[in-house]
């Protein structure tokens, strides 16, 4: 059974200079769990749009989705939201941690989005899996990129998601710290999740179990 | 990890953002704080300084009443109740009486509920030769004011003559040379001369006194009178023919004439004296109001200004913390946070600011108030006015309106931000 199933997506983006940018157009994929996913592509071929699309965050304009056998964009958007907290991780380039808050509480967030009970003890968990336990207290300022990262992995996992959706997740990393998120991201999906990874970047698709080539029409 | 724990570290973040916002909270609890503080203030001098003015107009009218009183003695009485069959072409021609009512009338008048008479001198008055001097005189026997019961008791105008003394005019002392403690015999009785007055330039400059006793006996009018002085009535105007009437009415088969018509314009100008006492007090009072009016117009269009002006500036403000933290917004709402959880963020931290800023707003404004009311010279004494709950609530509740209604629009605003816009163009 699928755990995401996109079928015939497009999406249209509509802009007041030039009119329509057709982003997607006619993209069918299913994500099994335990399933790695890699979609590579050239830059501005719609891989964002496709991931964002498949975390419920972006309507397509054609097609459909699948979530864990519910269409996300069927719900009302608080409703779309505590769906999104209860089954989907977020790892970007940027990290997109909160600037002001320590790294145990930046780990902590989706915990008040899902009304997560156990979430400080998952939390001290998942800091001390990451390799951060010494940066608790630290704010993401006081980070390098590698410990920024590894939170913002620690944070995606928190409310133990089915599909973790990662954009460019290593694109400001060295090559040491992509390693240790690939390899986090590959023992995620050997544990049962998903994930679907998003890269223009040959090394880190090589680590998926699929790769699945967008091209710019 | 709490909302309000990430809007306390996010106050703590963005410093200067909240010190502004709370700064304009500030300013306007302050202002309304200190308009309220002020205008009580106001208040409160005013009722004093106005019980203060009419303590000072009370003390004026009793002076100028004494004052008065003794005006109007030296210039003559103001009522002469005389018998009905009293031919008046005799006193004004002759300066004297000769019909006689009984002394028991005056004492009826000062039994009775009448109130627009002061003073009563029952008198004998005669004119005559004093026949051991071969000087023409007029003798005036006294016993000094008859007290009017139901009234409150009077300052004597006139001091009684004492049995056995006698007071001689002005004229008369110049040409018999007596002095005070002098013995002098009349009409075959010894007085000894208690004093004399001054020129007064009248018929009392020709007149002896002597006591009311002793004259009717000298002049065989054992319990009679020939009139009763009644000084300083109040007739000033209209009201003379009422009190006529009132008078004729207690004392059956008499007359009332009025005396001494400068004793009348300084009995009306006593009367218009007070009402302009009165009429300053009343414009005092005007002028108070007045300014307090304009206080509390000033009030109420600079409280209404300055609240505007620091909702707009904490809507400014707070569309800055919005625009600053939209990739924060994104990536909440993008990991399941709801619209309503965004607006609480932004609502709660519009809250704090609100709450806090009412206090030290209160604080501010209230002492603020409070000095400039006092005048900065004795401010430490009258400084601080105490906390005054319901100005305090109404600053709590006036604070949360501006700071939530400030914020409410950018709560809005971040609570409709779409994440995938957000995390895409950052």
């Amino acid at each position: 059974m699928a755990l995401l199933e996109l079928t015939g997506i497009g999406k249209t983006y509509r802009t007041g200079r030039t009119g329509e940018v057709r982003a997607l157009d006619g993209i069918s994929l299913s994500l099994a769990p335990g399933e790695f996913t890699a979609v590579q592509g050239p830059s501005g071929c719609g891989k964002t749009t496709l991931l964002l699309i498949s975390g419920g965050l972006l309507a397509p304009t054609q097609g459909r989705v699948l979530l864990d056998r519910q269409d996300p964009y069927a719900l009302g958007a608080d409703r779309r939201a505590a769906f999104r907290a209860s089954r989907l991780g977020f790892v970007f380039q940027q990290f997109h941690l909160i600037p002001y808050l320590s790294v145990i509480d930046n780990v902590l967030a989706p915990a008040l989005a899902a009304g997560n009970p156990d979430g400080r003890e998952r939390a001290e968990e998942l800091v001390a899996h990451f390799g951060l336990h010494s940066r608790r207290l630290h704010v993401p300022g006081e980070l390098s990129t590698g410990e920024r990262q590894r939170t913002a992995l620690a944070r995606a996992l928190l409310n133990r998601p089915k599909l973790l959706l990662a954009d460019e997740p290593t694109g400001n990393l060295d090559r040491e710290n992509a390693g240790i998120v690939l390899r986090h991201l590959v023992e995620f999906a050997r544990s049962g999740g998903a994930v679907l990874l998003v890269s223009h970047d040959e090394e880190s698709v090589r680590h998926a179990d699929r790769v699945v080539r967008l091209r710019r029409s | 990890m709490s909302l309000w724990k990430l809007i306390v570290r996010e106050m703590v973040h963005r410093k200067l953002n909240f010190l502004f916002s709370l700064l304009s909270v500030v300013i306007a609890v302050a202002c309304l704080a200190g308009a309220w503080t002020l205008l009580q203030a106001d208040e409160r001098d005013t009722a004093r300084l106005l019980a203060a003015k009419q303590r000072e107009v009370e003390a004026a009218g009793a002076e100028l009443q004494e004052a008065m009183r003794k005006i109007t003695l030296g210039l003559g009485f103001n009522l002469l109740i005389v018998p009905q069959d009293q031919d008046l072409n005799e006193l004004h021609l002759e300066g004297g009486l000769s019909s006689a009512m009984p002394e028991e009338y005056v004492n009826r008048l000062a039994h009775s509920k009448i109130v627009t008479v002061n003073h009563l001198l029952p008198s004998v008055v005669r004119r005559l030769t004093w026949p051991e001097q071969n000087i023409p005189i007029i003798l005036q026997g006294t016993r000094g004011e008859v007290p009017i019961l139901h009234a409150d008791p009077k300052k004597p105008l006139l001091d009684a003559v004492p049995p056995g003394r006698i007071v001689l005019g002005y004229q008369i002392q110049q040409r018999l040379k007596l002095q005070p403690g002098e013995k002098v015999t009349l009409l075959g009785r010894e007085f000894t001369v208690l004093k004399a007055h001054d020129e007064r330039g009248t018929a009392d400059d020709s007149t002896v006194w002597i006591h009311l006793a002793e004259a009717q006996e000298l002049l065989g009018m054992k319990n009679l009178i020939h009139a009763i002085l009644a000084l300083e009535c109040h007739c000033a105007g209209e009201r003379l023919p009422a009190i006529r009437q009132e008078v004729m009415g207690i004392l059956p088969g008499t007359q009332v004439i009025e005396r001494g018509p400068p004793a009348l314009a300084r009995a009306e100008a006593r009367s218009r004296a007070q009402e302009n006492a009165v009429a300053a007090l009343q414009l005092e009072v005007a002028s108070r109001l007045q300014l307090r009016r304009q206080h509390e117009r000033f009030a109420a269009v600079l409280v209404p200004v300055v609240f505007t002006g620091c909702l707009l500036w904490i809507g400014f403000l707070a569309f800055g913390n919005v625009r600053d933290r939209r990739a924060e917004i994104g990536i909440l709402r993008a990991i399941g946070y709801r619209a309503g959880q965004i607006m609480t963020i932004f609502l709660g931290k519009a809250a704090i600011l609100g709450l806090l800023g009412a206090l030290l707003g209160y604080l501010l404004g209230a002492w603020g108030g409070a000095f400039w009311s006092a005048g900065a010279e004795d401010a430490p004494a009258a400084g601080w006015p105490g906390p005054d709950l319901g100005l305090m609530a109404v600053a709590a509740g006036a604070a949360l309106l501006l700071a939530v209604f400030g914020s409410w629009i950018p709560a809005l605003w971040a609570a409709r931000q779409d994440p995938a816009n957000v995390l895409q163009e950052t």
